[in-house]
């Protein structure tokens, strides 16, 4: 089968076989090929001793530099950990309600909250924070508090939760049914009342006499609200659950009544410092006014 | 094929009617094959080892080798206009490379006080009072077009200048073959050096060499990083270990491709590697100026002594390879123009001398128009090479190039120092508030290019009865314009809050930014707002 000859016009051996006429040259392989080949035999021998390399039954061989993957994500986390340490430091000593004034760990609250906001909060509030009015989450950008809106009534509210089953301190407010209570025509006269409280209806004697003895202790005579007992405004443009006719008829007989889970336990107090910034700077924060030294009646008075 | 018996077509060679015996059946090492296909499926087994020969006419040998192995080039000294002139732009393109970092330019306290800075880590492009910001980059591909415009019209007008003078790895190549020189004497003492046994002296030599060649390498390098950072600051810093390491890859690299493209590829480069020859070659035509062997003068070559005896048979050249000898790509120029010829004009100088030595008049070898040449050996009058850079290309080329730099030029004069740019929140597109008004939050990006803070304003244009406020004013200070400061030469971002009274409708409006300097820039960028009223 040999029957090497040397190619004229190249001048190069060919391998020895024909195949219909077609001989193959046997052409050396370029040198800087083969160097390139050396120099990676040679660089794969450097890293299988040095990097982890071998794969073994419940492990790799380690390499004698010791590096991992994993090994270098936790030294890269505990470097972004070393660095935040010392802001998360100054945040859990500084009064909530003092943090406006120092703008630079105001910042970094603001935006530790939102990441933290997107992993807890997204869920129901939605990732910019506009609620959803048929499931009845509220809006966080406006300026409607039902519990108060200043830096600390905000961080209570997630501290504490509101209706929180098992918490002592949980915010809770308790609208009563009515269905069953009043005859239609009643009822149709009590919610043009209440759409009348923001000028979206004309009220009737009637029912301003049944607002009045029925939800005025509550809701104020004017539908102002009480943040004391978590009674909402009936006198602005915002409804949680709606502001047609049928939905405040609904909610009069059949009220729903949200549910917001506790954090404390669940997040750190400076993770919950921050949330609470975060949702403060929204756009529809309140300026703290000390009226009281017990945070749980803590309340913002109206302007 | 037709009426081919299968069992015939291996035991003789198969044969058509009317054709030529010897045609059909080639002796080929010793063994008779076919001219005609074989097909496997009706031939014997050993047929298949035939082999045949289809072509008509048949093939003709390649030249013995397609390989030409390099010779290296020695090029010797050589002295003359020409050479002065390579000397000086080398000078100054070297000086220019290596100095230009070192300019110092005063731009005030917020700015570096570098002439020319890639501030890749800030995103900044200074050149001496030009300042570029990332979304100007326009102006940089501008810089790149007038550059390719401007080879362009280089070759159109004098050939390639710009190879034979000003390209970087011709100048480095001529550095590099001046240590050579230096170090191993010239030409002969070279080649000599090349051919000895490798000796102590010879491997001292080439040590020193290589020493000075890695120096060179390393400083160019070197001086190639100094345009990404502030060049003292940084030489301290590599020097002491704390430069990044992209600093040290990059020197690295630069010092390899150095060492190599220059000290050894050289000619190789412009040969074979680069594809501007190529590109220019295309360009070329008989207009162009080039570096010419005058062969109607020159020819039939002969040794002055031959010439003596018989002046009537030879020409001007006496073939005594001079301008072979002093060619950096060492190239015959006298085979006629070819893409090894970087038009350096080394071989005019040496032919000019040798014809001075022997008494004939100079330009044997010269700066040329093929067109011109030919005038010229139909014994026209030869025009002046000058005259060659005034022809409708040349000039067109120019004041595409001219207008190009003039609009660059116009646009930086004019082009605004304050920017804005308006992204608004599309969750939720509109917040209602208790009062019934609409508020829409948008991110508001400030620009200032100027190197010093400024107060700017900020104002809502259209959307009647809409006041604003921003993330660090409060909604106490809601106002139809806001002030804000932003720091030299930077960007700040304000988060504004647009509230506007119920019934509005969703429309467009812009918001404004005025500088409240005596410059009064100013900028504006629309923007929509949005209300539960739905679109438009
Ligand atoms: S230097 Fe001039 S004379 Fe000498 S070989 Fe070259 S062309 Fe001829
Ligand atoms: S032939 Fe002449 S002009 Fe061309 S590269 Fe050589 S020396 Fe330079």
């Amino acid at each position: 089968m040999t029957n090497k000859r040397i190619d004229e016009p190249t001048g190069t051996e060919t391998v020895g076989h024909e195949w219909d006429g077609i001989e193959e040259l046997d052409t050396p392989m370029p040198r800087w090929w083969l160097w390139t080949l050396y120099l990676t035999i040679i660089w794969g021998v450097i890293y299988v001793i040095l990097y982890p390399a071998w794969p073994l039954v419940d492990r790799a061989t380690e390499g004698v530099l010791g590096w991992s993957s994993r090994g270098e994500l936790a030294e890269e986390m505990s470097v972004v950990d070393q660095a935040r340490v010392s802001m998360r430091e100054e945040l859990s000593r500084i009064p909530i309600e003092r943090l406006p004034e120092n703008s630079e760990l105001f910042t970094q609250a603001v935006a530790g909250g939102r990441s933290a906001f997107q992993v807890h909060c997204s869920q129901c509030h939605g990732s910019g924070a506009a609620g959803s009015k048929t499931l009845g989450y509220p809006n966080l950008n406006d300026d409607d508090w039902l519990w108060g809106g200043d830096l600390k009534a905000i961080e209570y509210t997630l501290v504490n939760g509101i209706r929180a089953p098992g918490v002592e301190d949980t915010r809770t407010s308790l609208m009563p049914p009515f269905a069953g209570v009043f005859e239609p025509a009643q009822i149709d006269g009590l919610v043009n009342h209440v759409l009348s409280l923001s000028g979206k209806a004309t009220s009737s004697s009637s029912g301003a006499q049944l607002y009045q003895d029925n939800c005025s202790i509550c809701h104020g005579p004017a539908g102002e609200g009480d943040r004391e007992l978590g009674a909402p405004r009936l006198n602005d443009a915002i409804w949680l659950y709606g502001s047609s006719r049928e939905q405040v008829r609904e909610q009069i007989l059949n009220p729903k009544m949200g549910r917001m889970p506790h954090w404390i336990g669940r997040l750190d107090p400076v993770t919950i410092k921050m949330l609470s910034a975060y949702v403060w700077s929204l756009g529809g924060g309140e300026e703290f006014v000390e009226v009281s030294e017990n945070p749980a009646v803590e309340v913002d008075e109206e302007p | 094929m037709k009426n081919r018996d299968p069992g015939r077509a291996s035991s003789a060679p198969p044969r058509r009617e009317g054709e030529n015996s010897d045609q059909a059946v080639v002796v080929e090492d010793g063994r008779a094959k076919s001219n005609e296909p074989v097909s496997s499926a009706v031939a014997e087994p050993e047929a298949t080892t035939l082999r045949h020969e289809p072509h008509e006419p048949p093939r003709q040998p390649l030249p013995a080798k397609l390989f030409e192995k390099r010779t290296k080039v020695h090029n010797k000294r050589i002295d003359g206009p020409f050479r002065r002139f390579k000397w000086l732009v080398m000078l100054v393109t070297l000086a220019i490379y290596y100095g230009t970092p070192w300019i110092r330019w005063d731009r005030g306290p917020y700015a570096p006080d570098q002439a020319v800075l890639v501030d890749l880590a800030n995103r900044r492009f200074y050149m001496f009072g030009i300042e570029i910001w990332p979304h100007e980059f326009y102006y940089v591909a501008g810089l790149l077009i007038m550059a390719a415009l401007g080879l362009f019209l280089v070759t159109s007008a004098v050939g390639r200048a710009w190879c034979g003078y000003a390209c970087p790895q011709t100048v480095w190549t001529d550095l590099f073959q001046h240590v050579d020189r230096f170090v191993d004497g010239d030409r002969n003492a070279r080649i000599k050096l090349d051919a000895a046994p490798l000796g102590l002296r010879k491997i001292v030599k080439r040590a020193f060499k290589y020493t000075i060649y890695l120096v060179i390498a390393f400083w160019t390098g070197g001086a190639w990083i100094m345009y990404f950072a502030d060049a003292p600051t940084l030489v301290r810093d590599f020097w002491v270990g704390e430069a990044a390491p992209a600093a040290y890859i990059t020197v690295g690299i630069l010092t390899l491709t150095t060492f190599t493209l220059g000290g050894f590829m050289r000619e190789q480069v412009c040969i074979y590697m680069c594809p501007w020859p190529r590109i220019q070659t295309a360009m070329m035509d008989e207009k162009s100026l080039l570096v010419t062997y005058k062969d109607w003068r020159g020819e039939p070559r002969g040794s002055v002594k031959k010439a003596k005896k018989n002046p009537e048979k030879f020409g001007d050249c006496i073939d005594c390879l001079q301008c072979v000898a002093v060619c950096p790509t060492g190239i015959d120029i006298r085979e006629g123009p070819q893409v090894g010829c970087i038009t350096c004009a080394l071989c005019i100088d040496a032919c000019d001398k040798v014809m001075a030595e022997v008494g004939r008049p100079r330009g044997l070898i010269d700066y040329a128009t093929l067109e011109d040449c030919e005038k010229e050996a139909n014994g026209e009058v030869a025009r002046p090479p000058w005259k060659a850079l005034l022809r409708p290309r040349t000039i067109a080329y120019f004041l595409i190039w001219g207008s190009v730099g003039l609009a660059m030029l116009f646009a930086l004069g004019v082009r605004s120092h304050v920017g804005l740019s308006v992204s608004p929140d599309r969750n939720p597109p509109y917040i209602l508030m208790s009062d019934g008004s609409v508020r829409n939050s948008y991110t508001l990006k400030l620009r200032n290019m100027e190197s010093r803070p400024r107060a700017m304003e900020i104002a809502l244009q259209g959307l009647p009865g809409a006041v604003m406020w921003t993330d660090t004013s409060g909604r106490d200070a809601a106002a139809r314009t806001q002030v804000k400061t932003v720091p030299a030469d930077q960007v700040l971002v304000v988060r504004a809050y647009v509230i506007a009274p119920e019934g509005v409708d969703t429309q467009e409006f812009s918001f404004r930014v005025t500088s409240r300097d005596e410059q009064r820039e100013s900028a504006e960028t629309e923007a929509r707002f949005d209300t539960p009223g739905g679109s438009e």
